[in-house]
């Protein structure tokens, strides 16, 4: 890409903010909706960006939210009218900066990983208020290597011309002209190639290499001065410089690094990576995914250190390969001794070289990164997984949708809101019956009592029947409660203790419809808690109705109430029958 | 010398990052940067003329290897090695001319007035008899003459020149500064013509437009335009169909251009083209680059308004300034004839094609989800080709209009032998061999 356009942006930006210390390069490009993973084998990227002013406003990978649910600040959404949240851009790792960011390296000496630490440190820390914005380059290529799945990506990008004119073709450096042909094959000079050999689509296949009778080729890159032999099949790897390649050899999906040598028969699985001068033994196969180096695995704690290191330099692609490369420049003397040792060699006869085991990262893990494509049945699985994932997001919501229809805010609310006045009414009955208790044994005020039943009410947000209800229980229990051998003597103690705080409820049960609850209560008692009254229900009654707690409009319209209502249900309106007729009545005279 | 390497690496850049576009830009630079080169180059006292062909054709080898697509960057080359031998011929002959009279009059002084004027004359006359001789490779008469190696000739010459003493040495002082005086002066008027070329090929248009025509072209070519605006310069009324030519869409800006110059532009797709072909009376395009055969390499889609108008019966005419896109073509190893060699369209060794991005078809994010290498076996399904050119075969072609005039397809083999050395040609071939 032409840096131009993004350099003369920042430049402008940066004189109208001075804030504006960073430009960063995005490309559009989607990720893979099965592993969650770009076509570069990076983690799902999310960005948060402002669509009008390309401000970046959160940043962040999917590896440190494996559920795919990133949380944005509050305050994003309030300061700014619009954002645009996008999974499908990919990040170029090119960033325009201005001196601020180097001072800031040198502040925060603990930023070991460019994205993770500074970016978001940035974006985070709103005192310095610097911004960060995003450039998306659309026409033109732009993209990192910094695993083996983006080098083969990347690889089959420039194949396929999208980053002409860099492409192999073009000449920049290499002192020869390589040629494109049909389906995409680079051919340089001076390539031997047997008229039975087969190269296939999407090859490059660099100077002066050799491929003998009835080898296969596609999909590959082949360096200078190879010797390929006969009966070879290559299929989507990348050979460097100078490697030799016996009779009989199968490789998929490899790196194979300068130098090294591939004895007869030998077959390497897919995702192998062999390192400098590495040598396989005859008819030795290379498991998949494994790396082999002439260099024995340092000891864990080396390459946690290593795995650290690579990940905060941007560069490297892996530190096997640059260690190696740098260490070989060094060691080619104790080189020739070490060969001797090779003897009894893990890579089969007449191999050189260690298998490095997996690294900590576990090797579930690599055929993410590797150079082979991904495996079907890892791709089964993950296909599984979403599935799976999909079910459980689809249970979660037809759980929500009945509230999710109307305002799920606002039903929760009241849902709550049940649950809390139940417990609230048990409290309110036994507060308000300890309330009648006390009064009651300390001879409060009838006038003082009914003060503290109202405040008691208001905190509990009850209606006023509901006070007459838990009021009249206690009451009647103290009555219950006050020595009595007969009906007569228990209802003269009622009568007692209702004439002495009968004015509560004049206060209280003003209402018709709260007279009506007090009779369904005491209904209520007389059948559960309290069965002493039952017999002397209508008599009670009575009592209460000459004592105008209770109206005669409230008797009245309870006998309506209850005309429809079961046989058990009407065993207190017939023993009453007798005073409603009376009501009734005398009802009527006054008519 | 430095600050010539210099030069050329900075036009090797330009050229090997695709930053010069269009034939007649990429043949005025090299034709600029040759001048120089030559105008800097330190010219030895004997074989003046060889150093100066080494050293051009050291540079024209980097130039043509870095971009071998911009066939104009040989064709300058060539021609420019042709100028040189040319003028070396030329003063050659007039030395040896020279050298007889000085033989017959002793006593006359080296450098004279009347030598300078007796020059021109001279080496005029020996120009065209070396011509014959040297310049026609296909001509009859050379085959039966035996082919007389040509290099050798100035060669013996100026070793004869050599041998002839001391006493003539400021008479070579002067001819060496001749020599570069007269190559940079005929440079200068092959730049000249370079630019002007638009405009002698606009001056044609009139006798090829007439009234009311209907005119179509595809893509934007700066001849094409010029043409058409001369014509109308003229008061001549047409109509011109562009074709906005996929996938870099130049017909749009040429239609602004033409609106703005006051002309009746319809615009049309490339895939309209057949639909409209029967209601057009010329098709007028530019080209990339003329085949010594007189086919065309000109942009992608003119094949098939080629093959549209040759249905219909429409000509088809090329405008090509002669100096910038006329080829000298050495195709396959296999092909003998430096001339009229036969080419092979559907192999793009051949034909010399350069595929371009494909994020000039499609947008890269729209469709990256095709081109995921990790599933499947590594190779995407999906696969966009770009080529740049088309080759338009000389039987599509009814007319080749250049600055020197209107020609036949099978007269550019005759044209090619009047602007190159037939040991240029040679030289490339030597060369793309031995790559």
């Amino acid at each position: 890409m032409s840096l131009t356009h993004a350099v003369k942006e920042h430049k402008e930006r940066r004189k109208k903010d001075n804030n504006a210390v960073m430009t960063m390069v995005i490309k559009k490009s989607k990720p893979s909706p099965v592993i969650h993973q770009s076509r570069l084998g990076t983690d799902e990227l999310f960005m948060a960006i402002d669509p009008d002013t390309k401000q970046l406003l959160c940043y962040e990978e999917r590896g440190e939210h494996p559920r795919g649910a990133i949380s944005l600040e509050n305050s994003l959404l309030a300061d700014n009218p619009s954002i645009s949240l996008h999974n499908d851009k990919q990040d170029c790792y090119i960033d325009i900066c201005s001196q601020e960011v180097l001072s800031l390296f040198t502040d925060n000496f603990d930023y070991q990983h460019l994205r993770r630490h500074f970016v978001k440190g940035l974006l985070v820390d709103d005192i310095m208020g610097y911004k960060i914005f995003t450039h998306e380059i659309h026409s033109s290529y732009a993209a990192r290597i910094d695993n083996y799945r983006s080098y083969d990506t990347i690889s089959k990008d420039i194949i396929q011309r999208w980053t002409y004119p860099f492409v192999p073709d073009v000449r920049f450096s290499a002192n020869c002209t390589t040629k494109l042909e049909r389906e995409g094959m680079y051919k340089a000079p001076e390539i031997q190639q047997s008229r039975s050999a087969h190269i296939g689509p999407f090859t490059v296949i660099g100077k002066g290499t050799r491929i003998g009778d009835d080898s296969r080729i596609t999909h590959s890159v082949i360096g200078e001065g190879c010797t390929i032999g006969s009966n070879v099949s290559i299929v989507g790897s990348y050979i460097w410089n100078n490697v030799t390649i016996e009779d009989g050899c199968e490789l998929r999906h490899a790196i194979v690094c300068d130098g090294v040598i591939i004895k007869a028969a030998a077959t390497l699985e897919p995702g192998v990576v062999l390192s400098f001068k590495v040598v396989i033994g005859r008819e030795f196969v290379v498991p998949a995914y494994s790396k082999v180096s002439l260099f024995q695995q340092p000891t864990a704690q080396d390459s946690d250190e290593e795995l650290e290191y690579a990940d905060s330099s941007s560069g490297a692609i892996d530190p096997s390969i640059a260690d190696a490369g740098n260490k070989l420049n060094g060691d080619i003397v104790s080189e020739s001794s070490q060969i001797q040792d090779w003897s009894t060699s893990q890579l089969g006869p007449g191999g050189a070289g260690f298998i490095w085991s997996a690294c900590d990262g576990g090797c579930e893990e690599e055929w993410r990164h590797s150079v082979a494509p991904i495996p079907t049945d890892q791709l089964a699985k993950a296909l599984l997984a979403i599935e799976e994932d999909s079910e459980i997001v689809k249970v979660s919501d037809s759980a929500l949708t009945p509230s999710g229809e109307l305002e799920p805010g606002s039903d929760d609310d009241d849902s709550d809101n049940m649950d809390d006045s139940n417990v609230d009414t048990v409290d309110f009955e036994k507060e308000a019956e300890a309330t009648f208790l006390r009064a009651a044994q300390d001879n409060i005020a009838v006038d003082d009592l009914i003060l503290e039943m109202n405040s008691l009410r208001l905190s509990y947000n009850k209606s006023a029947g509901d006070c007459t209800g838990a009021l009249f229980y206690p009451m009647m229990k103290l009555a219950l409660e006050s020595p009595h051998n007969t009906a007569v003597e228990l209802q003269k103690n009622v009568a007692s203790v209702v004439s002495k705080w009968h004015k509560l409820f004049e206060v209280l049960a003003k209402e018709v419809d709260d007279q009506i609850e007090l009779i369904m209560k005491f209904e209520e008692m007389c059948l559960e808690s309290t069965k002493e009254f039952a017999p002397i229900f209508s008599q009670i009654l009575y009592l209460l109705y000459e004592r105008e707690i209770i109206g005669e409009e409230a008797i009245l319209r309870w006998d309506d109430e209850r005309k429809d209502a079961d046989e058990s249900d009407r065993v207190f309106v017939k023993q009453s029958e007798k005073f409603i007729q009376w009501l009734r009545e005398a009802d009527e005279e006054e008519d | 010398m430095p600050d010539v390497q210099a030069l050329v690496n900075e036009f090797l850049n330009k050229l090997k990052k695709r930053k010069i576009e269009g034939s007649q830009a990429t043949a005025k630079q090299t034709a600029e940067l040759l001048r120089s080169v030559i105008s800097q180059q330190r010219v030895p006292r004997t074989n003046q003329a060889g150093a100066l062909i080494d050293a051009v054709r050291a540079i024209g080898e980097q130039l043509i290897v870095a971009n071998p697509i911009e066939l104009a960057v040989g064709n300058i080359v060539r021609r420019v090695l042709h100028i040189i031998r040319e003028e070396d011929l030329s003063l050659t002959t007039a030395a040896v001319a020279e050298l007889n009279l000085s033989t017959v009059s002793d006593d006359d002084d080296d450098g004279g007035g009347g030598d300078q004027d007796d020059r021109p004359v001279l080496s005029a006359a020996a120009v065209a008899a070396a011509a014959r001789n040297t310049l026609r490779p296909p001509s009859l008469q050379m085959l039966l003459e035996g082919a007389p190696d040509f290099v050798a000739v100035p060669r013996s010459s100026s070793s004869g020149g050599d041998s002839e003493g001391k006493s003539k040495s400021m008479d070579r002082n002067s001819r060496t500064r001749k020599l570069k005086h007269d190559i940079i002066e005929a440079v200068n008027e092959l730049i000249q013509d370079i630019t002007t070329c638009h405009e002698l090929i606009a001056e044609q248009a009139v006798e090829h437009i007439h009234q009311n025509e209907v005119i179509l072209t595809l893509g934007s070519s700066k001849t094409v335009l010029e043409f058409l605006c001369a014509a109308k310069e003229k008061k001549r009324s047409f109509r011109v169909f562009v074709a906005e030519g996929a996938p870099r869409y130049q017909g749009h800006l040429l239609a602004k251009e033409l609106v703005a110059r006051g002309l009746q532009t319809t615009l049309i797709t490339d895939s309209a083209v057949f639909a409209m072909i029967s209601r057009v009376n010329m098709v007028i395009v530019g080209s990339h680059a003329v085949m010594a055969n007189g086919g065309v390499i000109a942009p992608v889609g003119m094949n098939m308004v080629a093959l549209a108008a040759q249905k219909h019966a429409v000509p088809f005419v090329v405008l090509a300034g002669s100096h910038k896109v006329i080829l000298v073509y050495i195709g396959a190893s296999t092909c003998r004839g430096p001339m009229l060699c036969p080419l092979y369209p559907h192999n793009p060794e051949v034909l010399l094609n350069e595929l371009r991005s494909p994020s000039e078809l499609l947008d890269f994010g729209e469709f990256s989800d095709c081109l995921d290498f990790g599933s499947g076996d590594g190779s995407p399904l999906l696969h966009v080709v770009n080529p740049t050119f088309d080759y338009v075969p000389p039987k599509a072609v009814s007319l080749f209009i250049t600055d020197t005039g209107g020609h036949n397809p099978s007269y550019m083999y005759r044209l090619i032998a009047d602007y190159y050395s037939a040991d240029d040609l040679v030289v490339q071939r030597r060369h793309a061999a031995g790559n």
